[in-house]
């Protein structure tokens, strides 16, 4: 029993394991992509997993680092689908080599407007977010659905496929290692004191206010990068896929993995990813097992499986070295 | 010598409620100030107005001669002024220095997008950051509890820590607010040394509200009693000792 601990710990706290295991993750895309070792349709799942990661570690910033409750999280998905398809389709289409600027394109977008937003929500203190993202959820879709430019309800269809596989993956990654660097960084600690103690981390100097913008505005950003992505696999948007369901199946994956994690993220989202597949078949029934589990898991284990908790390959090196127990 | 800390005709008040009312004070550079008064006496209230928590309802506090009634905690925070609280407020899930870190992170200059990218100042201030909170754990024997959680630790560590992170902030002035809160005789003496030490050590002039008169007598060298939000005295402990209003209205019901 001893030596399986023991074993585990060595495991966790090994350095190589992590970039070992993005080399491997890295090639089976490359691979997948190319041969057939595939079917389609699990390649198709696999890239929404990656894009789910991303969503939920951004979301994550908000929602657990944070300690707010942001519902909308689906609304900076559609400005950066629509931002980057706009640009992908009419500004410079047949060009695959300019979707990765599309890509920031449609996060900066999204970081624009989370910026403003968040502007606005923490200007006072108390606990309004959760209603004004909500309103800013519904006044995105409406704006979408009469602006005729983008497509009015109809959307925008015939997205070139960009997102592949290989593409997705390292996305993910890429959205992990920075929100990392993040999270373990001043900026990072004052976002977790203002979660744990706001008059306490105002009284030890943080500027509550701007780290609070900062956290929503990266958060946005990838938020926006999700949905560029998720426009470039699906091929095809319209407003009605950005709605409340949407950022509610976030908020399950965040609250299922765990608050305040990342590795937590990367669980809630596999998890997620599985369970919503093998409930494809029960159609309309998902909408209500889905919020179910939100209630379920806001009641009985508020933080998720990995709830503040961080598996160590996660930990740069001189957090790992800083939080080793002396035994 | 000029005051570090003016309180200048303060007044608060919390709907009909008036915790502090006409409240004076000056407070030198370098002096120890204790401040007691019975339960609701507004102590507290004091506190919450000098650190920003509140804004003054009439009146002004100045600190080293500027005027700071109404600005932001954190910027009066920046400006010099660190405190604990009554009801300890650490960071309850993070380890005791990741608690210190986020005070001494203030003095950190790297921006946002360094930190994201991992690039520029980010390492060696973090690495500097770690070094220097670890000094400051060992400065208060908390060192070797510096992985585990704040909530971990025993009532007198998690006070020890309090005080610790409060001077991460590397303040001039340093407001504790009850220290001695919950201690028995023999480890409120044990404080009494060791604020001493942090007092000589960190150069830091002291406010401290105390209902332990051994600690406030010893280690203050004046004294304001409060007692429904009115400064009733102020002066000497030998002169807080020998008057009259103070006896009856506080120390009376404490006397040993
Ligand atoms: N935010 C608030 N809103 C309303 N009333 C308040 C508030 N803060 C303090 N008070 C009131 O102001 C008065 C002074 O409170 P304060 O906490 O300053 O007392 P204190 O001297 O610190 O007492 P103690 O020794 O019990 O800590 C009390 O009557 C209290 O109920
Ligand atoms: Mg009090």
């Amino acid at each position: 029993m001893e030596n399986t601990r023991r074993f585990c710990v060595r495991v966790a706290e090994c350095r190589w394991i992590l970039p070992l295991l993005f080399a491997a993750g890295l090639a089976f895309c490359v691979i997948a992509e190319s041969g057939g070792l595939l079917n389609s349709y699990t390649r198709f799942a696999l890239t929404t997993m990656a894009v789910n990661v991303i969503l939920c570690a951004s979301l994550n910033l908000v929602n657990g680092y944070l300690g707010e409750f942001s519902v909308g999280h689906a609304g900076f998905m559609a400005l950066g689908a629509y931002a980057s398809a706009m640009l992908t389709t009419r500004l410079f289409p047949q060009m695959p080599a300019l979707f990765i600027p599309a890509l920031l394109a449609g996060g900066l977008v999204a970081a624009g407007i989370g910026f403003l937003l968040a502007l606005l929500s923490f200007k006072t203190r108390g606990d309004y977010l959760a209603i004004i993202t909500l309103a800013f959820l519904m006044i995105v879709k409406s704006a979408l659905e009469n602006i005729p430019w983008v497509g009015g309800p109809r959307g925008i269809a015939g997205i070139p496929t960009l997102t592949t596989l290989p593409v997705a993956f390292v996305a993910a990654a890429a959205t992990l290692w920075t929100i990392r660097n993040l999270i373990f960084s001043k900026f990072g600690r004052a976002v977790v004191a203002i979660r744990e103690d706001e008059i306490a981390a105002n009284a030890m100097g943080v500027r509550t206010r701007e780290a609070k913008i900062l956290a929503f505005s990266v958060s946005s950003f990838f938020g926006g990068v999700a949905g560029a992505l998720l426009a470039h696999q699906i091929t095809f948007i319209n407003p009605g896929s950005f709605d409340i369901i949407k950022s509610t199946e976030i908020l399950v994956m965040v609250y299922l993995g765990g608050i305040g994690s990342l590795a937590g993220s990367v669980l809630g989202a596999v998890i997620f990813t599985l369970l919503s597949e093998a409930l494809r078949e029960f159609g309309t029934w998902r909408m209500v097992i889905l919020p179910l589990i939100l209630v379920l898991l806001m009641l009985f284990r508020p933080r998720g499986i990995m709830g503040l908790k961080e598996l160590p390959w996660f930990l740069p090196r001189r957090e790992l070295a800083t939080r080793r127990k002396k035994s | 010598m000029s005051a570090l800390l003016e309180v200048e005709d303060v007044t608060m008040r919390f709907g009909g409620l008036c915790a502090i009312s006409h409240c004076r004070m000056t407070i030198p550079a370098g002096i120890t100030h204790g401040i007691i008064g019975p339960n609701g006496a507004g102590k507290t209230t004091l506190f919450n107005l000098i650190t920003g928590i509140y804004r003054p309802t009439e009146g002004r506090i100045r600190f080293q001669g500027r005027d700071i009634s109404g600005q932001r905690p954190s910027r009066i925070a920046l400006g010099g002024i660190g405190r604990t609280f009554q009801n300890i407020r650490l960071f309850k899930n993070l380890t005791a220095l990741e608690n210190v870190r986020i005070a001494y992170d203030t003095q950190l200059h790297y921006g946002p997008m360094e930190s994201l990218l991992r690039i520029g100042r980010h390492r060696r201030s973090e690495d500097e950051s770690i070094a220097r909170s670890m000094a400051l754990l060992e400065h208060f024997g908390l060192a070797g509890l510096a992985s585990l959680h704040a909530s971990e630790l025993s009532y007198g560590a998690q006070r020890r820590l309090e005080i610790a992170r409060a001077l991460a902030l590397k303040p001039s002035l340093l407001l504790l607010d009850e220290p001695a809160a919950g201690m028995n005789t023999a480890e409120t003496a044990i404080l009494t040394e060791f604020l001493r030490d942090i007092r000589s050590h960190f150069q830091v002039t002291m406010i401290l509200i105390e209902h332990h008169m051994h600690l406030v007598m010893n280690l203050c060298d004046q004294i304001t009693v409060l007692d429904f939000g009115r400064v009733i005295a102020e002066g000497s402990p030998a002169e807080i000792r020998a008057n009259p209003r103070v006896i009856e209205a506080y120390l009376g019901e404490s006397a040993e």
